[in-house]
């Protein structure tokens, strides 16, 4: 279980987190979204600890981080073992094969033996259409299979909580379409995801929970029914706008 | 002519072989790990407080005196403060022979710029990637050890190559603390032959020679290291 209390976070001239208090549950698939600029990212950010918030509780199971407090590196580590994170942009190293990319983690972090770190990875790497990519730079591969592969690269970690800040949003409609598909089949095989999405059809599809976010604050937190049903008339005007009229 | 060059040119490169070359491959291999050092140094950024704080502050600024030292003072001036200066402070230790005053200096001085060049290819590799590699677990060792320095490495490697042709040909400024390498033979052959002009060719050319040849393993270098980027052409 993750769980925020009183989180806030200012940066110089921007109040990006105001009084977050949210749950997030093992086996659910939490879909965040909002306009641009509503601290979506830095939400998700914040549960991987790359920001920090200024101040407020982060319960990581038995776990409690008070961001008020300086964080321990062991704790850092620790937390980052159990949350994946997966970027708008795939973020590979562009120095390893994608096998390598994918069991760099486990070996060093995980210290994993190789030999079931390559097992480990390959098994990933079906899962995601790519098992005929393993020794292949990344440059060699288009930019939806290098974000497939960022994802296997996530999942290698045998991640609790996987975290996506908008995996899509520089693919095209097709590839788009291809790492939706993947991540649905995960969601359903019992993954615990937090994604932050613009895609309003795979969020109806893949969510079991909606967060609408706006100027740092939850405006909507419960069923992807009622969030597309029964909007409010804020949440409807966001959803109007993903449909373009003349 | 050619006689010129049968009597001349295999004294020259006798010793280019004894002092040139050994003078700059070694010279080279410190300058690369002194620069390695010291690029690391100044590009780490440590999140402590306190005491271990200071002692970074510490260890950065010696790190940035030295670079700033060897790139603003004259090589030749340093060969001469090592030679002919530090055995008057009367330290035997600290009184280097003419070979270590030259290693000593070239390998310092290139290792200033060099550290110069690496650190730039350290900060050219996006922040992304080393924040790909903390959200997986990584600490900051090993990401600076098997993410950044590795690709670090290619950007280097055009700038360590010129690093490294100019410290060939500035071997010859070991004439002056006595070393007979190439060039101070080529001053002695020519107070005794007059034939300034043919002589100090010939030396150019044998150092340009030199060059040609000890960068060939360059070509072979950027190719393994540029193994995971796509080439044009």
């Amino acid at each position: 279980m993750l769980k925020l209390e009183k989180i806030d976070k200012r940066y110089a001239d921007h109040h990006a987190l105001k009084d977050i208090n949210v749950t997030f549950k093992p086996n659910e698939t939490t879909v965040i979204v909002g306009p641009s600029g509503s601290g979506k990212s830095t939400l998700l950010r914040s549960l991987n600890l790359l920001e920090q918030a200024d101040s407020g509780l982060y319960t990581i199971d038995e776990r409690t981080i008070d961001f008020s407090q300086p964080i321990t590196t062991e704790t850092l580590l620790w937390t980052r073992r159990k949350t994946g994170m997966v970027f708008q942009q795939p973020r590979m190293f562009d120095h390893l094969t994608v096998l390598k990319n994918i069991i760099e983690a486990p070996i060093q972090v995980r210290k994993q033996k190789k030999s079931d770190a390559i097992k480990h990875a390959l098994v990933l790497l079906d899962e995601v259409g790519l098992n005929d990519t393993a020794n292949r730079y990344p440059y060699q591969l288009s930019g939806g299979q290098t974000q497939r592969v960022a994802i296997a690269r996530a999942l290698a970690m045998d991640p609790e909580y996987l975290l996506l800040d908008e995996p899509t949003s520089a693919l095209d409609p097709e590839l788009e379409a291809q790492v939706l598909h993947i991540l649905n089949n995960f969601a359903k095989a019992g993954q615990t995801m937090i994604i932050v999405t613009h895609n309003m059809d795979f969020a109806r599809a893949a969510a079991d929970r909606m967060i609408f976010l706006e100027d740092g604050s939850i405006q909507f937190d419960g069923s992807p029914e009622d969030f597309f049903d029964h909007p409010t008339e804020r949440i409807e005007h966001f959803l109007n706008a993903y449909k373009f009229t003349e | 002519m050619f006689s010129f060059i049968a009597t001349y040119a295999p004294q020259l490169i006798v010793a280019g072989i004894k002092y040139t070359i050994p003078l700059a491959l070694i010279s080279f291999v410190l300058a690369v790990i002194i620069a390695v050092i010291v690029a690391v140094i100044r590009s780490y950024q440590p999140h402590t407080s306190g005491i271990k704080r200071l002692f970074w502050q510490i260890i950065k600024f010696i790190a940035w005196f030295y670079v700033w030292l060897f790139r603003s003072t004259p090589m030749l001036v340093q060969l001469f403060i090592v030679f002919y200066g530090l055995p008057k402070l009367g330290i035997s230790w600290l009184s280097p022979s003419a070979w270590s005053s030259a290693i000593w200096v070239l390998s310092l001085n290139t290792g200033a710029y060099a550290s110069e060049a690496i650190r730039a290819a350290i900060s050219s590799i996006p922040d992304t990637q080393r924040e790909a590699a903390a959200a997986l677990g990584m600490t900051d060792l090993q990401i600076f050890v098997r993410i950044i320095l590795p690709q670090a490495t290619r950007v280097s490697i055009p700038t360590l190559a010129n690093s490294f042709i100019s410290l060939v040909k500035d071997t010859s400024l070991a004439s002056v603390v006595t070393l007979v390498e190439m060039f101070y033979l080529s001053q002695q052959l020519a107070a005794v032959s007059y034939n300034t002009l043919q002589m100090y060719t010939l030396v150019g050319a044998l150092y340009a020679i030199f060059v040609t040849i000890l960068s060939i393993p360059q070509r072979y270098i950027q190719r393994w290291a540029d193994r995971f980027i796509k080439v044009q052409g």
